[in-house]
């Protein structure tokens, strides 16, 4: 066989095997999101903005858009306007990978992305007020929205990496993400259930924290659980696993602020 | 009511974490697989009944209740992802309960319990739990002796 008609019969295989192969979405129907797992009380405080103490930090998102921030002076509504329409579904979209540096981005760094390029401010530090006032400000502009990353292109590097994340036993009990959340999802862990573990509704205020927090605050105490190392806020082990996370999320509601325990 | 408890116990799951402070380190002992079993005590230690059952309770080092229930009375959330452990002294012999502390790992490769004597093989371990065993050769000891009087 001449390598031409090899090479053609080879790509014809392939072309046959990767409907297989290629990863498929893992669930046909969107996940559960975790507020399901939640008692009605807390689902009920969730659902009310009087109620949810999240709201304050979206509060101060929505006073901070406003406000000239850095060298420029120019605050977020000078370039974007007003965010209800202007930002309305973008946090479906992230992470995603930023065009200019091929990086891949979460919400918060996407905003500390405007401050120092856009604003010549300086970023705001993970897990402060400002930033996740901001993150959670203009994810409640896709209240209800669902989620829909990108895991192809540019950005299947960085799903790679985070579905392997979530797949390897890790820690010293020697635990994977899929083993509590996929294979015992809705089981009772003393006192807690077992969500699907999603990032629909962060950042999120849970109660154990008495703040709003981070998806990445949340990893690192599930890291912790295991007794695995806490990956730094930002690292590229922890965005590549929230782009996998929001893959899973996939079809699912976003729903920031949300309450958990 | 659930909700009040639920926020009570507040304290986070696993959190066995941050204790463990009797493990001792490095060097684990040998032992000897037989079957499905360990059949001599590590390091020929003798294990206590009581000491057993505060480590299989202790959140900070056993923390077995997390996944499996045991008839001990006040303890309310008691887990589900385990076999029950009542009765566990008739199922099987010391010596097979050692290896599944050892690492359950060693008969049901996907195993959701953590191997608890057990240091190669594991990744992204936390600093602070480098190096040494989830819980030492005493401690495994004494867990095997408690878990040998759950007979009913
Ligand atoms: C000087 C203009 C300017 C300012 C000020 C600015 N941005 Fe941006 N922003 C942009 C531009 C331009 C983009 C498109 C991507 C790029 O070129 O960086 C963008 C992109 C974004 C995106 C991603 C949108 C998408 O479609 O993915 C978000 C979110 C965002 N900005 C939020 C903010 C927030 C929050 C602030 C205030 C802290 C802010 N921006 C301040 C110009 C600005
Ligand atoms: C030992 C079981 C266990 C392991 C292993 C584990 N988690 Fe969790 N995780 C939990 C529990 C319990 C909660 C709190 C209840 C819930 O929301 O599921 C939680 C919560 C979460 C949440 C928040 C979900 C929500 O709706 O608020 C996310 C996201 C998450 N985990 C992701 C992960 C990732 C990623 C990994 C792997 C690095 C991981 N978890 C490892 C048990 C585990
Ligand atoms: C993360 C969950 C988890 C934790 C924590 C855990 N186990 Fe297990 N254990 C299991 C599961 C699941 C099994 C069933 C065997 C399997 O996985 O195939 C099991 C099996 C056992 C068995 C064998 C029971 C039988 O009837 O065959 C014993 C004994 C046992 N565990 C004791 C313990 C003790 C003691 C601790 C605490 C030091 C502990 N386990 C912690 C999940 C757990």
């Amino acid at each position: 066989m001449s390598r031409g008609r090899a090479l053609a019969l080879m790509v014809m295989i392939a072309s046959l095997i990767t409907p297989l192969i290629t990863p498929l979405p893992t669930h046909a129907d969107p996940l559960p999101s975790g507020t399901g797992f939640l008692s009605e009380d807390l689902q009920a405080r969730q659902a009310d903005e009087a109620a949810n103490p999240g709201m304050l930090w979206v509060d101060e998102g929505a006073r901070l858009w406003q406000s000239p921030q850095g060298a420029t002076g120019a605050s977020c509504a000078s370039c974007h306007g007003d965010a209800t329409t202007s930002m309305r579904g973008i946090a479906t979209r992230y992470p995603a990978v930023d065009a200019t540096s091929g990086a891949l981005l979460n919400l918060e760094d996407r905003i500390n992305l405007c401050r120092t390029r856009h604003q010549k401010a300086e970023p705001y530090p993970y897990e402060s007020d400002p930033l996740l006032g901001l993150t959670a400000y203009v994810a409640r502009q896709s209240l209800g929205l669902p989620m829909d990353v990108e895991t192809g292109g540019a950005a299947a590097p960085f799903y790679a990496a985070g579905e392997a994340f979530f797949h390897r036993r890790q820690g010293q009990l020697n635990l994977s993400c899929a083993q509590c959340h996929d294979d015992n999802a809705g089981r009772s862990l003393r006192g807690d259930t077992i969500s699907h573990g999603l990032g629909n509704g962060y950042p999120a205020y849970r109660l154990e924290w008495q703040s709003l927090g981070s998806l990445q605050r949340r990893l690192r105490s599930c890291s912790f659980g295991v007794r695995a190392v806490q990956f730094d806020y930002g690292s590229p082990d922890y965005l590549a696993l929230e782009l996998y996370l929001a893959k899973r999320a996939q079809g699912v509601a976003i729903e920031t602020p949300a309450i958990r325990r | 009511m659930r909700l009040g408890g639920k926020l009570l116990s507040g304290a986070f799951w696993l959190l066995a974490a941050l204790g463990s402070q009797n493990a001792s380190g490095a060097e684990l002992l040998p032992y000897t697989v037989r079957n499905d079993s360990v059949p001599a005590p590590l390091g020929g230690l003798s294990g206590d009944p009581r000491r057993g059952r505060d480590i299989v309770l202790d959140r900070r080092r056993g923390n077995c209740l997390i996944c499996h229930s045991a008839p001990v009375a006040g303890e309310p959330f008691q887990g589900e992802l385990g076999p029950p452990l009542a009765g566990v002294g008739s199922r099987l012999d010391a010596g097979q309960i050692r290896l599944r502390l050892i690492d359950q790992s060693r008969i049901s490769p996907r195993t959701i319990m953590p191997p608890y004597y057990r240091i190669e093989g594991l990744r992204d371990v936390d600093p602070a739990y480098r190096d040494r065993p989830a819980l030492d050769a005493q401690e495994i000891e004494d867990m095997v002796a408690y878990l040998r009087t759950l007979t009913d």
